[in-house]
């Protein structure tokens, strides 16, 4: 096989990948006689075509950028978690509790303290199935699958028998006090210009007290928090001695052994800095948008961070590129929902397909890439 | 619990087991040919809806039985390129595909039917209806064995007795044959199958696609049979559930039947709250109920039930080497 | 045209993958009811020379004839029917089947299995009375010796009517009794006018076993001649190209004190099988204790346990304080900080990590020293580049650049990579495994010498080694391994390979 120049391995696979798996996308939409083209203009308006928009990309890309990273540490570690389901799950109880039962004195510190109730519950969700593989030998794939269906029981329970408010029939908890609200964009100089109402004359449209008025987005202060951990994510695996072990253990898991490096503690801290990462997410969908903890309050983000790592080549940076872009998806197809008749579940379908075409038939995405390069390749070598 | 409600639970296990078996014994034949395959939930997924769909269209089972096995065996085409063919990563492939059919199936329902995804309820020749065993009726008022036969053992839909023979028929296939030779040695070690001059490609996608017709009788079940009809994810991880059975049945048929027995069982057990009440004397809550089967799952795979130890080839692509 | 007096006949076989010429213009015949030989270093194309003719690769050129019929061989079954069986060097066998499905798979009579195990079961008999090939029909093949499990492969050709055996480094993983009874069947299948091809490294069976022998170096055939009319050096020359230094040049060992001291150490394996019974030794520094043996009687274990990588039982003292065989205290790194460096005898499942680069592989295991901190939480990566650089000057290794991946290196480079970081960390004590197994010979005598100078250097040494000849011509001191126990020791000026060979069988001085 033609080996590819490094930036066509790193760049030009998953976006390749990506197109064919649009273009699949495509011929199920012409299957079920819709136009694809129509259904992408209608996702790019939705998703991309205003600031508020972009609002929404924004923050579905934070929580992806979260289960992203949780994801690619993991994979880094030779494990592959699909667990981030549950553990964000969990992490939004974490942060639900931070949030209803301490009187915290400002939003501020009441971040600091629900993320690391979040980061805390999360990785505790996934030290069970780490705990299991690295002790019993029980398979991480399907002990963090059924975390997901406990974690879904175990929200049902505790929201319908516990967290409830009295009187309410919502399987939802009480909405946390109004001063732990987080900042929006919408609130935030500069990025908040760019979502302000004009009217029809095209004036700023004023309030009654004479402040401008902007469009309220859900997009929030936790999208910078995700980008830090996204820096520090880099930072642990390829700066720190913990990250060199997990990388180290994950390519050759008897090598590992031979320098020292224990599977255990490895499998251990792996998996729960992916947990305690996937939980972290909380701090956006739960106390940044929905300031209550929901039933489904992940949403299915855990399952997409798989699909975010594997673009993204478990990178941080190809994290934060490919959040976006399934940002884009989440946002656009929910756009499609609404203004046409084609279901959100589109989003689904996509997502599997590009873990498909990036995690199992990378090599064909190679292979035909391998095709192109090949005759530049060998003129190159003539020409030697 | 008095001995009708006991019967009851029993019936109701057994029809709650046959998806888990037919699952079971699919993975069972891709994983003894060392192609591990998480994707069973999709398969079933897209075969229940593909199934329920052309027999609401044409209004025959039959016809359904055949559309939901191909396409659950498309699926597992799909499957089978990526891990032998392009010897990509048999676990992601198998999330992938389970993803593309949790979509997918909800689109195709929705445009076909407009009913939120789901397809109308199945209606007589529509659907697999439960069949009188012989001399059922007659045994029906003989205490305690005769009354086991009536209501547990009989009134069942084909397809639940087509499970119960495929175990003997695994077994025989799997210890007895050529195949079934040529099988196990390709999951344990391909090279002593090339060497031999056997396809090792050949031998993995014929288990793959076998694979794909027992998960497409499991999605079937499902939609034509135990229920009236396909709901969105209506597999509710029957999937997953089926593969930690066939780890639990360390990968021999006659033990998948039991686990699958097992499990269908707790999962009966999941549908009567009122029961476990009067058994265990306390208010067990339902999500806990629900939660029980994952949660035995994990209890299995921490090895209660000894180490077991997979088809030494599984998961690895095949490439020949020096 | 081809004479039919040749069981097969090759003409201008070329084959290469990717870059590497592995086989380049071949010309061989072999004729009928002989024993052929093909000698030639690791990586001289042997191996590939034979899967092509197996069926398993497909030449780029060139043309096969087998008895004079110019044959077609795109598959390993077209082989198989061409009356050609193989035994490769690491066996075709599915562990938990027991020897008759073993035979039949792939040449079953019909879909169902009880006539063809009938039918193999008493053609089995037959042939075990043929050939001195006996093997219970009905052990599963995970329970049986590595010999036994090589008559297996043998039967599965016989039983497939293989005219033409072909076998692939068939002794290096006997004790020199089971590759004379190996000898005593293949000349016994030659009696029957089978023909049998050997593939090998080693130039004692070369001279013990064949007929004729063709001598390959670098995809190339460089020569054909009789055994008779040729001698082991004359042969050895012949694979390198020029004359071999069969003894390294060394002075006398000043030894001192006693650094290490083992007493009676136990390993048992997963399956609780105990695989070391129970082996004392000293080591002292300045000295270089070889261990010789079959590979697969305890030095691994050995070297396992030493190394802190396998649990152990029994007592090592390192300069007088005592080392943990087991528990928290027995890892890897634990071992560095205590002293001892380890060259793991498989460097691509062990000493590196293929995927990582060189400089992350020269931190392997040190990852945690004191000189590749930035500060206590980040590491300085460019002090481990800069380090890098010069242990790859220093051990001459090429290409000389740090952020190429270990397995972009050459077998011999990625050896001193591992060579390099474990002498460099100033050990007093140093484990060696198969130093050169897979090294080229330009390597081999860089390494040699620097295992030398770190002796000279005053430090232990413990070598491990399946060639005597490395074993020979390094050691001050030589132990001989056999099932768990260490045969005694021998001073190299004054035991010779017959000795050490009965040892190896485990055939002590006394009892011979």
């Amino acid at each position: 096989m033609t080996k590819l120049p490094k930036w066509a391995d790193l760049a030009l696979v998953p976006i390749i990948s990506l197109v064919l798996a649009a273009l699949c996308a495509a011929l199920v939409l012409l299957a079920i006689g819709q136009d694809p083209l129509a259904a992408l203009a209608v996702m790019v308006n939705g998703a991309l075509g205003s600031a508020s928009g972009w609002g929404y990309t924004l923050y579905y890309a934070t929580s992806f950028i979260f289960t992203g990273l949780a994801v690619t540490v993991a994979f880094h570690g030779g494990l592959f978690n699909i667990g981030g389901e549950g553990q964000a799950l969990l992490g939004g109880l974490g942060v639900a509790l931070a949030c209803l039962f301490i009187p915290w004195p400002h939003w501020s510190l009441a971040l600091i303290g629900a993320a690391v109730l979040g980061m805390a519950f999360g990785g505790a969700w996934a030290a069970v199935p780490a705990y299991l593989q690295a002790k019993r030998g029980s398979h991480i794939v399907i002990t963090t699958i059924m975390f997901n269906y406990i974690a879904a029981a175990l929200m049902v329970y505790l929201l319908v028998d516990f967290l409830r408010p009295p009187g309410s029939m919502d399987p939802a908890s009480a909405r946390f006090a109004a001063e732990l609200s987080l900042p929006k964009f919408h609130d935030m100089p500069f990025l908040q210009d760019f979502l302000l109402k004009y009217d029809p004359e095209g004036a700023v449209k004023l309030t009654k007290d004479g402040l401008p008025q902007y469009q309220r987005v859900p997009a929030n202060i936790t999208f910078f928090i995700a980008l830090a951990c996204a820096y520090l994510v880099w930072l642990l695996m390829w700066h720190t001695r913990l990250g060199y072990e997990i990388r180290a253990f994950g390519k050759q898991e008897k090598a590992a052994n031979y320098a020292g490096i224990s599977s255990f503690k490895i499998t251990m801290t792996a998996m729960m800095i992916s947990g305690a990462l996937s939980g972290l997410m909380a701090i956006n969908n739960v106390m940044g948008q929905s300031e209550r903890l929901l039933q489904n309050s992940a949403e299915g983000a855990g399952f997409i961070g798989i699909a975010v790592a594997l673009m993204g080549r478990n990178h941080p940076v190809g994290v934060i590129l490919a959040a976006v872009l399934f940002g884009f998806l989440y946002q656009g197809g929910a756009a499609l929902g609404m203004n046409t008749t084609i279901p959100v579940e589109l989003r689904t379908v996509l997502q599997g397909l590009v873990i498909l075409f990036t995690g199992a038939l990378n090599m064909m995405v190679a292979q035909m890439l391998g095709w192109f390069f090949r005759p530049r390749a060998q003129t190159r070598k003539g020409g030697a | 619990m008095d001995y009708a409600t006991l019967l009851q639970v029993l019936d109701s296990s057994i029809r709650l087991a046959t998806p888990l078996l037919l699952a079971c014994l699919a993975g069972l034949y891709s994983e003894r040919a060392g192609v591990f395959d998480i994707g069973l939930e999709g398969k079933m997924l897209i075969a229940a809806m593909t199934s329920a769909s052309v027999a609401a269209i044409y209004g025959s089972v039959w016809l359904g039985l055949v559309a939901g096995v191909l396409a659950s065996m498309a699926f597992a085409l799909i499957h089978g390129v990526a891990s032998i063919t392009f010897r990509g990563n048999q676990l992601i492939s198998g999330v992938a595909l389970n993803f593309v059919a949790a979509g997918i199936t909800v689109l195709i329902a929705q445009h076909l039917f407009g009913q939120g995804g789901r397809t109308p309820s199945l209606e007589g020749a529509a659907r697999f209806l439960p069949i009188d065993l012989p001399l059922a009726g007659a045994f029906a008022s003989v205490p305690v064995v005769g009354t086991l036969y009536a209501e547990v053992i009989s009134g069942h839909s084909l397809l639940v007795y087509a499970a119960a023979l495929l175990v003997p028929l695994t077994a025989f296939v799997l210890y007895r044959t050529r195949y079934g030779l040529r099988l196990r040695a390709v999951g344990e070690n391909p090279a002593s199958v090339d060497t031999a001059g056997v396809s090792v490609r050949n031998l993995r996608y014929s288990a793959v696609l076998i694979t794909g017709v027992l998960c497409g009788l499991a999605g079937v079940y499902l939609a034509c049979a135990l229920q009236a009809g396909f709901g969105r994810d209506m597999t509710a991880g029957r999937g997953y559930i089926a593969l930690a059975a066939l780890i639990f049945a360390k990968w021999r048929p006659w033990h998948a039947l039991w686990a699958c027995l097992l499990f269908g069982f707790f999962q009966a057990l999941a549908l009567r709250p009122d029961v476990v009440e009067t058994v265990t004397f306390m208010k067990v809550p339902v999500p806990f109920l629900d939660a029980l089967p994952y949660m035995l799952t994990v209890i299995v795979l921490a090895g209660l039930v000894g180490k077991a130890i997979p088809p030494r080839a599984g998961g690895e692509p095949y490439v020949k080497e020096r | 045209m081809a004479d039919p007096a040749f069981a097969i006949e090759l003409k201008g076989i070329s084959k290469a993958f990717g870059p590497v010429q592995a086989n380049k213009d071949i010309n061989i015949a072999v004729p009928k009811g002989t024993i052929h030989g093909i000698i030639g270093e690791n990586g001289a194309g042997k191996s590939t020379l034979m899967s092509i003719l197996y069926g398993f690769y497909k030449a780029d050129a060139g043309e096969i004839f087998i008895n004079g019929r110019l044959t077609a061989i795109p598959d390993s079954q077209a082989a198989i029917r061409a009356g050609i069986g193989m035994v490769f060097q690491h066996f075709k066998l599915v562990q938990n089947f027991t020897v008759l499905e073993n035979i039949i798979l792939g040449a079953e009579d019909g879909p169902l299995l009880n006539t063809s195990l009938a039918k193999a079961r008493k053609a089995l008999a037959d042939l075990s009375r043929e050939y001195e090939l006996d093997v219970d029909p009905d052990a599963l093949v995970e329970d049986l010796s590595v010999g036994h499990q090589q008559r297996v492969e043998i039967l599965k050709a016989l039983y497939r009517q293989a005219d033409i055996l072909i076998l692939d480094e068939p002794t290096g993983v006997l004790t020199p009794a089971e590759a004379d009874h190996l000898f005593r069947i293949l000349r016994g299948l030659k009696e029957q006018g089978k023909t049998v091809i050997i593939i090998t490294h080693k130039l004692r069976e070369i001279m013990e076993a064949t007929d004729n022998v063709s001598v390959m170096r670098r995809g190339t055939m460089v020569g054909h001649v009789s055994t008779d009319e040729t001698s082991p050096e004359a042969l050895a020359e012949m694979m390198v190209g020029r004359k071999v230094l069969l003894h390294v040049d060394k002075g006398d060992a000043h030894a001192g004190e006693t650094v290490l001291k083992v007493e009676d150490l136990r390993v048992r394996d997963d399956a609780r099988v105990e695989r070391l019974k129970g082996v004392s030794f000293e080591l002292r520094a300045g000295e270089i204790l070889g261990i010789a043996g079959v590979a697969g009687n305890g030095q691994s274990e050995l070297l396992a346990a030493l190394g802190g990588i396998q649990r152990a039982t029994g007592k090592v003292t390192l300069k007088g304080a005592d080392l943990p065989l087991s528990g928290a205290g027995a890892n890897g790194r634990a071992r560095r900080d205590a002293g001892i460096g380890h060259i793991p005898e498989d460097r691509q499942t062990l000493g590196l990590i293929m995927d990582f680069t060189a400089w992350e592989n020269i931190a392997f295991g040190y990852h945690n020293e004191p000189k590749y901190q930035k500060n206590a939480l980040v590491m300085d990566n460019a002090a481990i580049r800069a380090d890098t650089e010069a242990k790859m000057a220093t051990f001459d290794v090429r290409p000389p650049i740090p952020t190429l991946p270990a397995k972009s290196f050459s077998g011999g480079n990625q050896q001193k990579i591992v060579v390099a970081r474990e002498m460099e960390s100033d050990p007093d004590v140093l484990l060696i495994g198969q130093p050169t197994r897979g090294v080229d010979i330009g390597a081999i005598e860089f390494i040699h010498k620097q295992i030398i100078a770190l002796r000279d250097a005053g430090k232990a040494i413990l070598l491990v080694s399946v060639e005597l000849d490395e074993i020979m011509s390094l050691s001050d001191r030589i132990a001989v391994m056999f099932d768990g126990r260490l045969m005694g020791f021998r001073d190299p000026a004054s035991t010779n390979e017959r000795e050490l060979g009965l040892l190896m069988a485990g055939i002590t001085g006394e009892a011979a």
